[in-house]
Formats: C-alpha cells, sequence, structure tokens
C-alpha cells in the first residue's frame, strides 16, 4: 500500500522543492502546491504518520524491502494498520448508525402500514419489496411475517363484504384503490430512500481512500514546512548507496542519485570525509554528528552539520544509514570570524602584556641605569677633588716616602675616575642621551693626530704608523670627536697589549656592508672601514665573544697584569653602532690583533670645503697646520727614544748594560724612587732612575736633549720624562709585582712636565683668556686657581660685557658661565657663533646688545677662527650639556670650578 | 708647646667641619690657592662670601614676604647664592639651595620660606664655624706659628 502511494509521488517530487539551500531556481514552483489545509484526523495519528512519509525520491524495488525489514520500517507499517483498522472501526460505526436510522424508518412505515391494512382490512396487492438488508435486519422479516398474517385476515375481511350491494362495492373498491395507491406510493418512497441509504454506505465503505487523503494532507504538511528548510535528508543502505533523498541539489535526477554513494555522485573538497563519516557511524553504530565543509563543482563552497544514525533490521543487523545534513555554512562563517576575532583580541592581549612588560623591564633598566650614572656623577664630583687636591699636594715638598704613597693615591684615583667617565659615556649612549654630531673633518689628520697623542705618551719601543687609502675622501662628515674616542681607545689598547714591533690605523674605503639598515643613504655616503692593528699579545680564541661585553677582559689574569677598567671596548662598540657601523676583531695569540670598524660618513661637498677649513683644524690641530695634512696618506711615529735608536745604529751595547745592571742590584731601590719636583733636580733624578733600570736607558739618556728638542716643542726637560716613565715600565714588566709603580711614575712625571711647560708658557706669550661669570665668590676663585696654573685673565660679568670683550680683543680660549643676569651664556655663544659665521655683528646688535663701534675696523680685521668657549655650568646632566654643545660651546666644566678641571681644559685648548 | 697645641685643635677643627659636612673638599682648593703670594687668599673669597649672601638672604626675606611672591626674582638669588656657596665649598648651604630652588620652580611659597630658614641655618653655621677657624688661625699666626697644611687623609 505504501509503495502505491510513493508512485504517485514520485514523479511530482522530481521537479518540486527548491529549497534555500540550493542555489539554482531549477523548476516550476507552480507544481509544488500543496494542499496545506489542517488535516482532519487525529494530530497524534498525523505525527506517527509522518515518519513514513519522508521520501521525495526512493528506489522503489528496495524501500519497501527496507520498510518491511527494519524495526523503523515495520513500526511504521504497524502503525499504519493501526490507522486503517481505526478507520475501519470507524466507518463500520457509522454505517451501523445509518443502519440503525433506516431500519427505525422501516419500522414505522411498516408500522404504518399495518395499522392502514387493519383500519381497512383489506387485502392488498401490493408488489413484493425486495428486502435489501433481509439478512441484517430481523425486525424487516418478523415485520414481513406479520404482514402475511394481516393479509390473510384482510382477505377474509374482503371476502366477507362480497355479499353486499354492488354500490357499496363500487365505493367500497374505489375507496380501497386510492388507498392502495397512496400506499404503493409511500412504498415506492421507502425503496428510493433506502436505495439512497445504500449509496451512502457505499461510499463510507472505503477506508483506503480516506486514510490516502489523510496520509496526502500530513505529506502536504511535511513539505509545506520543509520546502524551505536548509535541510537533506536521506537513506543510504549499508555501501552507502542511496535509497532515498530529500530536498537534493535540483539539478540531480534520479537516476544520478539513487543507486550511488556520494563520491560517485559529487568531486571535491569535503565529500570523501563525508563518506568516510558515514561509514564510521555505520562502523561504530552509533548515532554521530559532525561538520563538513564541501567544495564540489556543483555547489561551491558549502559547510554542512550532518547527523548520521545507523539503521537496523528486525534481526538487528546495520542495513544503512539515515542522514540529514543542514546548511550551516554561514553560520560557520559567522563563527569563524568570531573564533578569529576573539583570537586576535588574545594574541593583542598577549602582547599587550608582553609589551608592558618589556616597557616594564626597560623603564627599570632604565632606572637602575640612571641612578649608576647619577651615582657615578656623584661619586666623579668629590673624587676629583680628592684627586686634584692629591696632585696639588704632589707639587709641595714631600719626602720621598709621602710622595710614594701620594703617587698610589692620584693613580688610583685617576683610575676610579676614568671608570666612572667610562660607565658615564656608557650610559649615555645606552640610555640614548648621547646625540652625535655631524662636522665635517678630515680622516687623515684625524688619524694623525691621534697617532701623535699616542706617540706622545708612548713609553715602549714601538712604532706607530698610519696608512690611509688614496680613494678615502680627504673631508668627510661624521661625529669627529666620537671616532677619535673609539680610534684613540683602540689605538690605547693596543698599545697597552703591545710590547714590541708596531701599532697601527689603517684607512680604506669599503661597498656598503651587509649589516648596513639604513638603504635610504644616498651616493654621498661612503663606507669607511678602520683597521687598528698591533703586533702584541692577541686575544684567545674562546676570549673573543665577551671581548666587548662590560668589565670583561680577556682574561682575570691580564686584568691583573694590564690593568683598566674593562669598559673601553664596550663603549667603542656602542659608539661604532650607535653610528651604524660595526666593530669587529680578529687575533692570533703572541702575533697581534686587529680591531676592525666599519662607519658610513657623509661625504661633505667640495664647495664647503673652503668654509669648514677653520671649524676642522680647531678641532684637531689648530696650533700646528700642516699644509701637507690634507693628502699625506701615511704617517710613521716613534716614540721618542725608539726614534734615536732608529736612527742611532746599535740598539742596545751589551757592554754599556752589564755594569749598570751591577749597579742595579746593588743599589736599593728606594734610594733611586726619591726624585724631587724641582726641575734643578731633574736631571740627576732621572739618571738615578736609568742607572737602576740598566743601560736600556743608557742611550736616552744621553740622546735626550737632543730628541726633545725633536719631538717636544722645543721642551728638553720633557723627553727625559718620558724616557724616565719608559724605564720605570720596562722595569715592571721584567720584574713583575711593581705594577703599581708604574702608574706612580707615569704620573708623577707627567705633573712635572705640566709644571715646566707652565713655567715656559709665562715666559712665551700669554694666551688669553676670558672669564665670563657673574658670580664676585666665583671669579676670586677661578681667577686665583689661574693664577696658580700661570695664567691671568679678563673678566666679563654677563654676556653682553663679554660680547663686548670678544669684538675687541682676540681670545684663545672663553669660560662661559651659563647661567647670568642680563644675557645668559647660551645665548652670548651663539651671538659669537653667528659672529663668527657671517662676519659681523649683526646678530648681537638685533639682539639688544650695545655694539661699540668705534673699533669696528678692528674687528672685521680679525681672523673667523672658531673660538673654544667652554661652558661653566651648575648642573652636569646630559640636557645641559647637550644644550651647550648644541648653543656652539665646545665642552663644558661643572662647578664647582677646580684646579684639576681647570688645568685640564686648559691642556685641551691651549696646546 | 702651647703652639703645637693651638696647631692640632685647629686641625682638629678643620677636620670636624669636613666631616659634619659644613665644608667640602672645595674650599681645600680655596686653602691651596692660597699662598705667599696671596697670603689672606681664604678669609678674602670667604669674607667676600658673608657680605654676598648677607644681603642675598635679606633680599630673600624680602621678596617672600611680598603679597605676590615674584619667583622670577627669587631664583636668581638663591642661583647666586648656590653658586658662591659652592665655591667656597660651604656644602651644606649649597645642598639646601639645591631644594629651594626645587621649590621655586614649583613656586611653592610655603616650601621656599622653609628653604630660607634651612639656608639661613645652614649658612649662620657655616658663617660661625668659619669665622672661629679664622679666629683660631689669626691666634696661629699671633703666636708667630705656621698654619698647618690640610692634612688630606681624613
Amino acid at each position: 500500500m505504501v509503495c502505491e502511494m510513493e508512485t504517485d509521488q514520485i514523479e511530482e517530487m522530481d521537479v518540486e522543492v527548491l529549497s534555500s539551500m540550493w542555489p539554482e531556481d531549477v523548476g516550476s514552483q507552480a507544481d509544488n502546491q500543496f494542499n496545506v489545509e489542517k488535516p482532519v484526523g487525529d494530530s497524534d495519528t498525523l505525527k506517527e504518520v509522518d515518519i513514513a512519509e519522508k521520501r521525495t525520491m526512493a528506489d522503489l524495488k528496495r524501500l519497501p524491502e527496507l520498510m518491511n525489514t527494519t524495526d523503523q520500517g515495520s513500526s511504521q507499517l504497524t502503525n499504519l494498520v493501526r490507522q486503517w483498522e481505526y478507520m475501519q472501526d470507524h466507518a463500520v460505526r457509522l454505517l451501523r448508525e445509518e443502519l440503525k436510522i433506516l431500519t427505525r424508518q422501516r419500522e414505522e412505515a411498516e408500522a404504518k402500514e399495518l395499522k392502514i391494512i387493519e383500519e381497512h382490512n383489506f387485502e392488498t396487492e401490493e408488489p413484493e419489496n425486495v428486502p435489501v438488508l433481509d439478512e441484517t435486519s430481523h425486525l424487516f422479516r418478523r415485520f414481513r411475517q406479520k404482514k402475511r398474517d394481516e393479509l390473510v385476515d384482510s382477505k377474509r375481511v374482503v371476502i366477507d363484504e362480497e355479499f353486499d350491494t354492488v354500490a357499496y362495492w363500487k365505493q367500497k373498491a374505489l375507496s380501497l384503490e386510492k388507498m392502495l395507491e397512496a400506499s404503493t406510493e409511500r412504498e415506492r418512497r421507502l425503496i428510493e430512500k433506502l436505495n439512497e441509504s445504500l449509496k451512502t454506505m457505499e461510499s463510507h465503505s472505503a477506508p483506503v481512500e480516506e486514510l490516502t487523503q489523510n496520509l496526502n494532507r500530513a505529506e502536504g504538511f511535511l513539505h509545506f514546512i520543509l520546502q524551505n528548510a536548509p535541510i537533506v535528508m536521506g537513506h543510504q543502505d549499508k555501501d552507502l548507496r542511496y535509497l532515498f533523498i530529500y530536498n537534493k541539489f535540483p539539478s540531480l535526477r534520479e537516476q544520478d542519485i539513487l543507486g550511488k554513494t556520494d563520491v560517485e555522485i559529487f568531486h571535491g573538497g569535503g565529500v570523501k570525509e563525508s563518506e568516510d563519516f558515514k561509514r564510521e557511524v555505520l562502523e561504530m553504530g552509533k548515532a554521530s554528528k559532525r561538520e563538513i565543509t564541501f567544495e564540489t563543482e556543483l555547489f561551491g563552497s558549502k559547510t554542512f552539520l550532518i547527523y548520521v544514525e545507523p539503521v537496523y533490521n528486525k534481526a538487528r543487523e546495520k542495513i544503512g544509514i539515515n542522514y540529514m545534513g543542514m546548511e550551516v555554512t554561514d553560520q560557520v562563517r559567522k563563527r569563524e570570524k568570531m573564533a578569529k576575532l576573539r583570537e586576535d583580541n588574545a594574541v593583542r592581549k598577549a602582547m599587550e602584556s608582553e609589551l608592558t612588560k618589556t616597557i616594564h623591564i626597560t623603564e627599570e633598566t632604565m632606572r637602575a641605569k640612571q641612578m649608576l650614572a647619577t651615582m657615578s656623577h656623584e661619586i666623579r664630583s668629590p673624587l676629583s677633588g680628592v684627586v686634584g687636591m692629591a696632585e696639588i699636594l704632589s707639587t709641595t715638598k714631600l719626602d720621598k716616602e709621602q710622595r710614594q704613597l701620594l703617587n698610589v693615591m692620584i693613580s688610583s684615583g685617576d683610575l676610579v675616575l676614568q671608570l666612572i667617565n667610562d660607565i658615564l659615556d656608557l650610559s649615555k649612549v645606552e640610555s640614548g642621551v648621547m646625540k652625535l654630531e655631524a662636522t665635517k673633518f678630515r680622516p687623515r689628520e684625524v688619524v694623525k693626530h691621534v697617532l701623535q697623542t699616542a706617540a706622545a705618551s708612548l713609553k715602549k719601543d714601538l712604532t706607530l704608523e698610519g696608512n690611509i687609502a688614496d680613494e678615502v675622501p680627504i673631508l668627510v662628515v661624521g661625529d669627529v670627536l666620537r671616532i677619535r674616542q673609539i680610534l684613540t681607545n683602540l689605538i690605547s689598547n693596543a698599545i697597552k697589549f703591545t710590547h714590541q714591533g708596531k701599532v697601527g690605523i689603517k684607512l680604506k674605503v669599503v661597498s656598503e656592508p651587509s649589516f648596513a639598515t639604513d638603504k635610504e643613504q644616498n651616493e654621498t655616503s661612503v663606507w669607511i672601514c678602520c683597521d687598528v692593528y698591533d703586533t702584541g699579545i692577541g686575544i684567545p680564541e674562546n676570549a673573543l665573544p665577551c671581548l666587548f661585553k662590560k668589565y670583561m677582559q680577556a682574561s682575570a689574569d691580564h686584568a691583573r697584569k694590564y690593568g683598566g677598567t674593562g669598559l673601553g671596548l664596550a663603549i667603542c662598540k656602542q659608539l661604532v653602532e650607535l653610528m651604524g657601523g660595526q666593530l669587529t676583531v680578529t687575533s692570533q695569540v703572541n702575533s697581534g690583533s686587529t680591531f676592525t670598524f666599519v662607519l658610513p660618513y657623509k661625504v661633505a661637498t667640495s664647495d664647503d670645503h673652503s668654509d669648514d677649513q677653520d671649524e676642522f683644524s680647531d678641532m684637531v690641530d689648530h696650533h700646528q697646520p700642516e699644509p701637507d695634512d690634507t693628502t699625506e696618506g701615511h704617517f710613521q711615529f716613534k716614540p721618542l727614544l725608539g726614534s734615536i735608536y732608529s736612527n742611532g745604529g746599535p740598539v742596545i751595547s751589551s757592554n754599556s748594560f752589564l755594569p749598570h745592571k751591577a749597579m742595579l742590584t746593588t743599589t736599593p731601590l728606594k734610594l733611586n724612587n726619591g726624585f724631587v719636583a724641582t726641575p734643578s733636580n731633574n736631571t740627576g733624578q732621572s739618571e738615578t732612575v736609568q742607572v737602576e733600570n740598566g743601560g736600556y736607558m743608557d742611550e736616552s739618556r744621553q740622546n735626550c736633549p737632543e730628541s726633545g728638542n725633536q719631538y717636544v716643542n722645543g721642551n728638553g726637560r720633557c723627553s727625559s720624562k718620558e724616557s724616565e716613565s719608559c724605564s720605570s715600565s720596562q722595569a715592571s714588566s721584567e720584574g713583575g709585582g711593581v705594577l703599581e709603580m708604574e702608574s706612580e711614575l707615569t704620573v708623577s712625571s707627567l705633573r712635572e712636565e705640566e709644571k715646566t711647560e707652565t713655567e715656559l708658557k709665562e715666559t712665551s706669550k700669554q694666551p688669553k683668556i676670558l672669564l665670563v661669570e657673574d658670580n664676585k665668590i666665583n671669579i676670586m676663585v677661578a681667577k686665583s686657581m689661574m693664577k696658580q696654573l700661570g695664567y691671568t685673565m679678563d673678566i666679563a660679568n654677563n654676556g653682553v660685557e663679554a660680547i663686548n670683550a670678544v669684538k675687541d680683543t682676540s681670545y684663545d680660549l672663553v669660560l662661559m658661565d651659563v647661567c647670568m643676569p642680563v644675557m645668559d651664556g647660551l645665548k652670548a655663544t651663539r651671538l659669537i657663533r653667528s659672529y663668527e659665521e657671517s662676519g659681523n655683528w649683526e646678530a648681537a646688535i638685533e639682539a639688544g646688545v650695545d655694539i661699540k663701534t668705534s673699533e669696528n675696523d678692528q674687528a672685521f680685521v680679525r681672523s673667523t677662527d672658531r673660538l673654544p668657549i667652554v661652558a661653566m655650568t651648575a648642573n652636569t646632566l646630559a640636557e645641559s650639556s647637550e644644550e651647550c654643545y648644541v648653543n656652539g660651546m665646545d665642552s663644558f666644566i661643572s662647578k664647582p670650578v677646580t684646579l684639576q678641571k681647570l688645568k685640564e681644559c686648559l691642556q685641551q685648548y691651549l696646546q | 708647646m702651647e703652639l703645637v697645641q693651638m696647631q692640632k685643635s685647629l686641625q682638629d677643627y678643620t677636620k670636624s667641619l669636613f666631616l659634619e659636612g659644613v665644608l667640602d673638599s672645595q674650599f681645600l682648593q680655596l686653602q691651596q690657592l692660597q699662598d705667599e703670594s696671596n697670603p689672606d687668599f681664604v678669609s678674602q673669597v670667604v669674607t667676600l662670601f658673608f657680605q654676598d649672601s648677607d644681603r642675598i638672604l635679606n633680599d630673600l626675606s624680602l621678596s617672600l614676604d611680598q603679597q605676590v611672591v615674584d619667583f622670577k626674582k627669587v631664583d636668581p638669588h638663591v642661583h647666586q647664592l648656590k653658586g658662591s656657596s659652592s665655591s667656597i665649598g660651604a656644602q651644606r648651604v649649597k645642598n639646601a639651595c639645591v631644594v629651594f630652588r626645587t621649590f621655586c620652580e614649583q613656586q611653592n611659597v610655603e616650601g621656599c620660606h622653609r628653604c630660607l630658614q634651612q639656608v639661613k641655618q645652614e649658612y649662620y653655621l657655616v658663617k660661625n664655624r668659619l669665622e672661629t677657624l679664622f679666629k683660631l688661625e689669626q691666634q696661629i699666626v699671633a703666636s708667630g706659628g705656621v698654619i698647618p697644611a690640610m692634612e688630606l687623609g681624613f
């Protein structure tokens, strides 16, 4: 029965139901008009029925079979049967009621007829009624029996009447006829009614039709609900071949689907997965859900939530699966979007917290560094006081033991000062406070100057050489101060660890290295590679990695032997990297090391050339202009005594050596250390030292005055200091354990050197110094210090006075207080620099300075050399010194001014 | 014998000034600048300091007592005093001035008043001590003695 109904449906289904799930509008909606009238029957019944109604396309041979063999199928059939039986019962009940009504009518009619017959007591020849329900109606039979009996009676009555008059009979006959007619008429009506009833009964007696109608309604209802639902339903057998599908893709025909598997029907992503999933469910025997994204040619990318349940037959064997798929593409997309957002959020949050952490750490680090810098600075001021005092003390009359102690004190103090300066430099670089300046300079002259400086204090027999390739530009732009700092640091480092041979600087132009980050550098920039090489003790390979680390030296042993802060290389590296370059090292133990740094420079354009000549020479070598410097690419410096050796034949004669050695062994060391500050004793003192250290010094003593004249600005005594320090260093390296002696002697000899220099300067032309300071006490103190150092100076009380003073007099150095009334030091410096650039005082006049014009001519004739201006500032914080530099000052000394600071400053600017 | 004692007490006294932080190494600088050609240098400078500071403190008191305090006037005074005290090594005055200037920056009248009191207190302390020091020195000189050079070893 079910099958039959399916047959009717299938044809319709082929073209029907375009669910929103499927994109194309295939087929016409007109065919799909369902009867949406609410089914009359019990709603429970409807629900039970709808399971059987789920179908659109079915394998008609297999599906009934399925229905008969599976539990669900049989329960559905049972339901149907029950339903049918119910309908049957219902029909029977209706029929019975109808019959009851009819019977009652008949009874009434019979009763009437009987009454009539009784009334008239006459026999009728009425035609035999053909009872239709004679088997069923007992009443009717009884009635007929009764009638027959009555008829007999009435016949007898009629016979009785035959013996009357004719007229009477006629009349009698006539009325009887009328009655008969009426009776016949009633009879006929009854028959009609009976037939009608029969017909109604017939119509009620077709339960199948009724059932079919109900089913149609149910199905219509289901279609109504499902036709737009994005749901595919189907049944597949245990080979996963489709037996039934609802809401299939519209363009597929029956033969495309039925009897085929997913894989056979569809192609593309997800098909295999869905098939596997179905198979899995089939094997596991458990209903389950899964989301599968299909990527097929047929309908593109769609995600379905697929529900699959296994189907069992009555013997509990699996015979296939039911599946239901719902399209959830949009939901999935939304969900994924949400997930992605959430993920992004989480990532962002994580990053945020990471960032906060980093910031926190950085802040902490910065604070710690700032703390270190502050502490260092705080330590530096009093320490420089201590060292300064000690130095002053060393110029007084002391016995030799005191002097020795004092020398130890000074050298230790110097070391601590150096360490603190290094720490401050480092923290400046690391905290980003250190700003680089772009100034034009000549690399050749810088190299030359660095080597010259190194040679001047050289205590060993080393050759210092400079080699600059021809292609290195004459003039480049960079932070010359920092570059010099690096070079000086590397050179002094090289000298420290080299006992014989040479130390040198090599400059050459290289192509842009790979580490260069600043790609936008234009063609005017040039990369210069600088090698600082030596023939020293070298660095073992395992020490190379920590070489540039702070406070690290190649080994603890070296640290003990050579001293130093261990910060020099770290600073060099930081500075080089700050300038965008790279510092590397190669080394071989016992044969030397080479430190190489590559830095970018801008090439100064040639039209700037003349303009900055002054600036440069001022910075590097103001007082010794040598025309060759600009192009000269090779330099060689030898230490004073070294040059003597190279010029003067045999190095050491063993003959001259021996006697002194004998002397050394017999002479107690202490005796020889008692040198005194007075120049008159100097010669004798240096002699004793030489004697102490053996013949190595012998020749240097002899050659001393001569070499001094050659190399140290005509200061003959200086060379003897050099040899003296050299001899002591020699002693220390030979004897070991007297390392301290080295620095002691060096320092003390330096002091003397300075003093003699000072004395010399007093006799020679006095440099002109201007102090710009408003505080009377400060002026008094500074003036007194200058006096002690052998200088006099002019005083200006504020910036305006300073400008007027500078205008009138050609000064060699200006010490400028920053904070002053009327006009502060920064502004005054700016105005002076403006004058140097423009050659006139217009900017100053504009600023309201009353320039006295009387000496105008002289002012303009004045050379426009850059005047060294040193700031005197109360606080040495980075920004303040920055401010000094920005405003054109050359350097600064922090207040309060001490002898030491003043001396250093004068040394730097009054060569 | 008395002279030696006086010299000893002068040394001890000077030492105590450093230990208390009334003076710092800058004062030693002054002492180093004093020599035969300028035998009274330290007392000259210090006397100048006293004159200058008395005036500044007076000006400061007046400025701070104004109805409306003009910090642009106050700050240079404090700066001046700071520079002077720093130059002669009057460390505690200098430190008080540093604090004073921060209050000037904040335009904190009450803080400035407190600082002025502090500065005054420190100034009178150092003035008192230095005057005592000079008196001791004068006594030694009057007794025909030599003022001992400062020991650097404390």
